[in-house]
């Protein structure tokens, strides 16, 4: 399937931010994710054409990072974070689950094209162990419970919202926010400062504790 | 007594548009930069070396001596680049230093720019953070709005352009060569060093990589002077750190503290141990470095503090566990990582990490056989110094400390199952879930 013309002239905007073009591949290879749930042939073609590169070259570059799938995924991606910290403190309780669940395993699509699951790996978000990532966006914090309820509401079509505060789209939306377009939605959660992020901020104010800081400043 | 904690880079945290150039401002965001803008760009430079500042990335290396490799006058373009790809396991600061104060590393980049004379800037995050990589797109568009990017910054004459630049999932591209080869478009591998970056860097150009907190600092820096920064921490690791604490500690999450404070006294912050349960071992560094027990809970958390009892602080990101978790169970899970994310260029990293791994594995069954103890240091003193870079020294760290301070689970694991010895449901800690 030919990609669309307007994905060409995107990839050509994403061209022009960069001193030099070939830096732009990745988000390109984004945005051909985008449109099509994978990096397809034809994805890889025109990111080929538009940098003046063959395409074994840009394949080369999109096989060398996992977050560009050659299968199609499905509707959503729903990765468990199984590296050490999560995965003792429920991520892989969390697998099971999920897996069982859906009757699928790492790497596949449930035959409705609804989820794709992966085991993933460490998400920068340990202070907020097991997480677990919908279409990217955090799940932090989950359990077992939380995330079949999150899986009945996502195959509802009901409203899902990241503990961060962006809304739950899909896989192929996340993609578009990836390659650096603007989805309106960085607002989400204000500056996304809950308890975990306050910890240390909070202690200090409950017991008088701060910086010293020239200049009266506070 | 005890080392207080030190909100700097977090102090206006609990204010909702702390993320907004105006909540920034409000809290005096911006007005380091004025002062730099004031200053010549290699009293900057000077100003930052004299502050002690030193790279929050891992590996510690003095920033403004840094800066000061660019070559001045060469004629070519220089490029600083923000390594925000944090993927080191247990490394979770980065992020939240994005999510709620972006304005502080845009601040941050200007006034490194300004300094080693680059007008194009780049902060490479890693693809699976979608959260963090809007917020630092909308922030980059505040900024410019603000007009503290664009042509004629605040009036000085100095012009920066900001590019967000999401990745796509690979470990190695923290690595600083390999970060570089994958912003042009390529795959991730690392480079042979020298040349460095700062002499031959992005497009064979010199570029400056620095962590996101250690930009974000510069900020603070220019604002209240090097002598101010110098302040907190030792001789050799002046100032202030963000840690993360996660684990088995009743509140994990960001404390902002000087260096030298003790993993005591951040576990007394953090609340201690979760009830009913004792520290069993605790990893400062990210993964990448060799855990820690009880024993040193009154080492000092500096650069040489960590070095003196075996170790590196590395990200001072300390993840905690408790004595239901397995070691072998846990250093397995890091070697399945690090095989996952060799990049493959080097023989010793590339096929190493495989074995280790394996015979790992067989421990953690209860299969393992008992020479293989001995083959398995073997192995990790085959990687470790012969690797192309520092991810094969990595996966070569955990097992020989692990057998050092726990040799006796690695013999039952000649017989028993790791999940037998250590329920693994005893570990976890979901809310409302029963963990013993
Ligand atoms: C495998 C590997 C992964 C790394 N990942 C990161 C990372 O995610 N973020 C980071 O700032 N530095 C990372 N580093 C260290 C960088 O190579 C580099 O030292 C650092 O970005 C320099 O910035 P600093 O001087 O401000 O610390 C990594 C190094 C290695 C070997
Ligand atoms: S040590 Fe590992 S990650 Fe580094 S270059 Fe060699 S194979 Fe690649
Ligand atoms: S181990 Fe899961 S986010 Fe770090």
């Amino acid at each position: 399937m030919p990609l669309s013309d307007q994905t060409r002239v995107e990839i050509r905007e994403i061209i022009a931010k960069y001193p030099e073009p070939r830096s732009a591949l990745l988000p390109m290879l984004h945005l051909v994710q985008s449109e099509e749930g994978m990096v397809s042939t034809a994805g890889i073609e025109m990111c080929a054409e538009e940098l003046g590169l063959t395409s074994a070259e840009v394949a080369s570059v999109a096989t060398f990072y996992t977050m560009y799938k050659r299968r199609p995924v499905g509707k959503h991606l729903i990765g468990v974070c199984v590296n050490p910290q999560c995965g003792i403190l429920g991520g892989d309780k969390l697998w099971e689950t999920l897996t069982e669940e859906l009757g699928v395993d790492n790497d596949e699509t449930t035959e409705d094209g609804e989820f794709s699951v992966e085991r993933i790996e460490c998400q920068a978000a340990c202070t907020y162990a097991p997480a677990v990532t919908v279409d990217w966006e955090f799940m932090d914090n989950m359990d077992p419970d939380k995330l079949r309820e999150t899986l009945a509401k996502l195959r509802a079509g009901e409203e899902v919202v990241s503990t961060r505060g962006a809304v739950i789209r899909d896989f192929c939306a996340t993609e578009r926010t990836l390659a650096g377009l603007d989805d309106g939605l960085a607002d989400s959660g204000d500056n996304n400062a809950d308890e975990i992020m306050l910890a240390g901020l909070t202690y200090a104010k409950e017991n008088g504790m701060s910086a010293p800081l020239p200049g009266g400043d506070e | 007594m005890a080392t207080a904690l030190t909100p700097v880079l977090t102090r206006y945290w609990d204010q909702k548009d702390s993320y907004t150039v105006a909540g920034y401002e409000r809290n005096g965001g911006y007005k380091g930069l004025r002062k730099a803008l004031d200053m010549a760009p290699d009293d900057v430079i000077e100003q930052i070396k004299a502050s002690g500042l030193r790279g929050r990335g891992g590996a510690g290396f003095p920033t403004g001596l840094k800066w000061s490799f660019v070559p001045q006058g060469d004629d070519k373009p220089h490029y600083l680049v923000v390594n925000a790809d944090e993927s080191e396991p247990g490394a979770c600061k980065d992020i939240p230093l994005m999510l709620a104060s972006p304005q502080q590393l845009i601040e941050g980049m200007i006034i490194a720019s300004y300094a080693i004379r680059a007008n194009h800037a780049f902060v490479y995050i890693r693809g699976e953070v979608p959260h963090v990589i809007r917020r630092m797109h909308a922030a980059v568009r505040d900024a410019k709005a603000n007009g503290y990017l664009g042509k004629n910054i605040l009036g000085s004459g100095f012009d920066l352009e900001i590019v967000v630049h999401g990745g796509a999932g690979a470990y190695i591209c923290g690595e600083e060569t390999a970060l570089l080869d994958s912003l042009e478009g390529r795959r991730g591998q690392p480079r042979l060093k020298p040349p460095f970056p700062a002499v031959a860097g992005l497009y064979a150009s010199p570029t400056v990589v620095n962590n996101v907190e250690t930009i974000s600092m510069t900020s603070q820096i220019m604002r209240y002077g090097a002598e101010w920064y110098s302040s907190f921490g030792s001789e050799k690791s002046p100032g202030i750190k963000v840690f993360a604490v996660s684990g088995h500690v009743k509140r994990p999450g960001i404390y902002e503290a000087p260096l030298g404070i003790t993993m005591r006294e951040l576990l007394d912050y953090a609340g201690g141990i979760r009830e009913g349960h004792k520290l069993k071992f605790w990893v400062v560094g990210g993964s990448s470095v060799p855990m820690l027990t009880e024993d040193h809970l009154d080492a000092p958390l500096t650069y040489e503090g960590m070095e003196e009892v075996g170790t590196m602080l590395g990200t001072a990101t300390p993840m905690v566990f408790d004595d239901t978790v397995s070691v072998v169970r846990a250093i397995t899970g890091w070697l399945d990582f690090y095989k996952h994310e060799s990049c493959g260029k080097c023989t010793p990293c590339r096929e190493g990490t495989w074995w280790i791994d394996q015979l790992l594995h067989r421990f953690k069954d209860g299969e393992g056989k008992p020479e293989e103890l001995d083959l398995l240091n073997e192995l990790c003193g085959n990687i470790l110094g012969r690797s192309f870079c520092a991810l094969g020294d990595a996966a070569a760290t955990p097992y020989p400390q692990a057998l050092k301070l726990f040799p006796q689970e690695f013999e039952a694991g000649i017989h028993t199952p790791a999940n037998e010895a250590f329920d693994p449901m005893a570990s976890v800690v979901f809310p409302g879930v029963k963990t013993s």
